[in-house]
């Protein structure tokens, strides 16, 4: 048990715990605060791997801009907690069983199969690499997406018009 | 060094607690945090393969996940605030019509 | 005991750094405080504190006494975890910002251990900076959320819809830096510019004497105004400002959680000063070129006759308090100066700290002039300037100095 596989298991576990508590959560500003949670874990299991720019990016762009985005909405839309409902108790006393079962069942299939070898920390995917792919490579979709976000800024600003306007 | 797979099942269970999110919340706005639990789950198993085999595709993919994410995250976030106008309710089991 | 230490010097050093610097940070904070009101004071024609302590020296101190023992109420129906959690993340990543932040170039090895002068030396610093400014939103929102009061709502939305339209500016403005020195790292970024003899002008403001380099004024006055709107100080500060919405987000909170709020802005004052200096303005370089090496005693050239003056001061003044402390500071300051011309290597070691922190200071003083001179901007005001005149204007920035990038490299 080294210092990264200690590491590895806090940031699993703290990623774990808030994924369960964004399904136990009442109310969704406490739900949406248990995500952040897990993207800044998941930011850290890159910086693990030695993905430092997919960390980085992870945490300004969907940590520091879709998250508030989903923050602000819920604070403007004033959600109030759930309301209670009358689904049937059978579901939820034999779906999750089964979920964990087949979760199990692949967790079982992806141990017993030849594995990919581990990654190398220590081998850090310089930025530069990075941009020669993405601009080399991948320019073709990534022309695309700046065609995709622009299609998006577009829609938003529609919808969120009042109507009359 | 951490073996492959101990990142791949990490992944398989935030997809499946992102999955039971999905079929069990009623807020619409939870739902649609539970589609981006899921996609942070795959990037993660993305990250994990691209780093295995040492060549960095993976993360290029992962960047175009990332901005596919926030594009839909924006535009659903608006039809949600005029569903929730026009509705006055963020319950989904209460958007079963087509017509108000 | 030595063993011990040489075997966990990868823990302790740190520990030990992170302490210092987090005393330090939090005492040049409250004095921060001091040097604000007096300076304002002074630009407004009048005195600022000055009864407790000579020259009021005191005054952080009777606050921060002040905030400890004030009552610290809760509103009922607030939101409870959102309540405790907003100071503490403001706070946290204010102070966690100062960890990637290079002071010097000393390289010094403890315990069998080689570390420099900053806490962290990681190759995407810069990076981490951002990413903490784009998280820093969520104190000021979720602080507004969770006091229940219209008011705070309304601040905290809009002191956080004005802090992500600034944030693409700051970002965009820096990728001029990032394009002449070709790293991400902090360290990197000032070592090249110190690489040509020529003092302050090699400095990234002026851009001379490097080998790709191009002038980035405008990237520089793009990032500062950018810097003064994320950290809602004036003319950016309408969310906070006593006359507008009571007081914007921290209407609710009392002592303690008010004072975290208050030491998370100005260490973010702090921090976006210590970026501009090493970005712009060359961080721990002397503005001399480095081979005038006669121009070493100008630190020791500043302290002697500040010593000396704070002695004259002091023996004059109204209380006895004053007549000893005063001219005690001046003795410690004059003492110091002699010296460091006396020692010439500890006078080589304490260069580029001294260079550094003066440049901060003077950014300080900047920050703290246009807080006692310009009006404020209205919100509608803010947010066009943001995105129809800064943001373009950034991005002219990244393009001009790229087409000067390649039109030297043929």
């Amino acid at each position: 048990m080294n210092a990264s596989l200690a590491i590895f298991f806090v940031l699993a576990a703290v990623a774990v715990a808030a994924a369960v508590s964004l399904i136990l959560q009442r109310h969704p500003i406490h739900s949406a605060l248990s995500l952040i949670v897990v993207m800044v874990a998941l930011a850290g299991l890159y910086l693990l791997m030695g993905a430092e720019f997919v960390a980085a990016v992870q945490i300004i762009v969907y940590g520091g801009a879709v998250m508030v985005l989903f923050v602000f909405v819920i604070m403007l839309l004033n959600a109030g907690e759930e309301e209670h409902t009358n689904f049937s108790r059978l579901a939820a006393y034999a779906g999750i069983p089964m979920a964990v079962a087949v979760a199990g069942l692949i967790a079982a299939a992806i141990t017993r199969s030849t594995l990919p070898p581990a990654p190398d920390p220590t081998a850090l995917t310089s930025t530069k690499s990075l941009s020669m792919l993405l601009f080399q490579d991948f320019v073709y979709p990534f022309e695309l997406t700046s065609f995709l976000i622009l299609v998006a800024i577009l829609g938003a600003i529609v919808l969120a018009q009042r109507e009359g306007n | 060094m951490i073996p492959t797979n101990y990142y791949l099942i990490l992944s398989a269970i935030l997809f499946g607690l992102g999955m039971i999110a999905f079929v069990f919340k009623r807020n619409i706005i939870t739902i649609f945090m539970a589609i981006e639990l899921m996609l942070n789950a795959v990037n993660l198993a993305f990250v994990a393969f691209s780093k295995a085999f040492g060549k960095s595709d993976g993360e290029v993919f992962v960047l175009f996940v990332i901005v596919v994410a926030a594009a839909e995250a924006a535009v659903g976030l608006g039809i949600i605030i005029l569903t929730a106008r026009n509705r006055r309710s963020l319950n989904v089991e209460r958007v079963d019509l087509l017509k108000l | 005991m030595s063993e011990f230490l040489h075997q966990y010097a990868f823990l302790v050093v740190p520990i030990i750094k992170v302490a210092i610097l987090v005393l330090v940070v939090l005492t040049v904070d409250a004095y921060l405080t001091w040097l604000e009101r007096k300076v304002i004071a002074h630009i407004q024609a009048r005195w600022g504190p000055h009864r407790v302590g000579p020259h009021g020296l005191m005054q952080p101190l009777a606050d921060g006494l002040k905030f400890i023992f004030k009552e610290d109420p809760m509103p009922a129906n607030v939101d409870k975890p959102a309540y405790f959690i907003a100071p503490f993340v403001a706070l946290m990543l204010a102070l966690t910002s100062l960890a990637v932040i290079p002071f010097g170039p000393q390289k010094f090895t403890l315990w069998g251990y080689e570390s420099s002068l900053g806490i962290a030396d990681v190759n995407i610093s810069l990076l981490v900076l951002f990413a903490i400014t784009a998280l820093g939103v969520y104190g000021v929102a979720l602080a507004g959320w969770a006091s229940n009061n219209k008011y705070s709502l309304l601040g905290g939305l809009r002191s956080s819809a004005q802090m992500i339209s600034y944030e693409l500016a700051l970002t965009l403005s820096v990728v001029g830096v990032l394009l002449i020195a070709g790293s991400f790292s902090l360290r990197e970024i000032v070592e090249q510019q110190g690489t040509s003899n020529l003092g302050f002008l090699s400095w990234n403001l002026l851009g001379f004497g490097q080998g790709i380099g191009f002038t980035q004024i405008i990237g520089f006055f793009c990032f500062f105004i950018a810097a003064i709107a994320e950290t809602n100080r004036v003319p950016f500060d309408l969310a906070e400002a006593e006359s507008e919405l009571v007081a914007g987000f921290h209407t609710e909170y009392a002592s303690m959680k008010f004072a975290m709020f208050f030491i998370g802005e100005y260490t973010s004052m702090v921090a976006v000063s210590c970026l501009a200096t090493i970005l712009f303005f060359g961080g721990w370089l002397s503005p001399f070129p480095a081979s005038w090496t006669f121009t070493y005693y100008v630190p020791s050239l500043l302290f002697i006759p500040f010593g000396l003056w704070m002695i004259y001061d002091g023996i004059h003044y109204e209380n006895i308090f004053g007549r000893i402390v005063l001219p005690g500071i001046g003795t410690v300051l004059t003492v110091v100066g002699i010296a460091l011309i006396l020692f010439p290597p500890a006078n080589h070691l304490l260069q580029g700290l001294f260079w550094f922190v003066l440049k901060v200071f003077i950014f300080m003083f900047v920050y703290i002039w246009m807080r006692g001179t310009l009006p404020r901007f209205r919100y509608d005001q803010l947010m066009s300037f943001g995105w129809k005149f800064l943001l373009p204007v950034s991005i002219a920035n990244v393009v001009l100095t790229s087409a000067v990038i390649l039109w030297r490299m043929h």
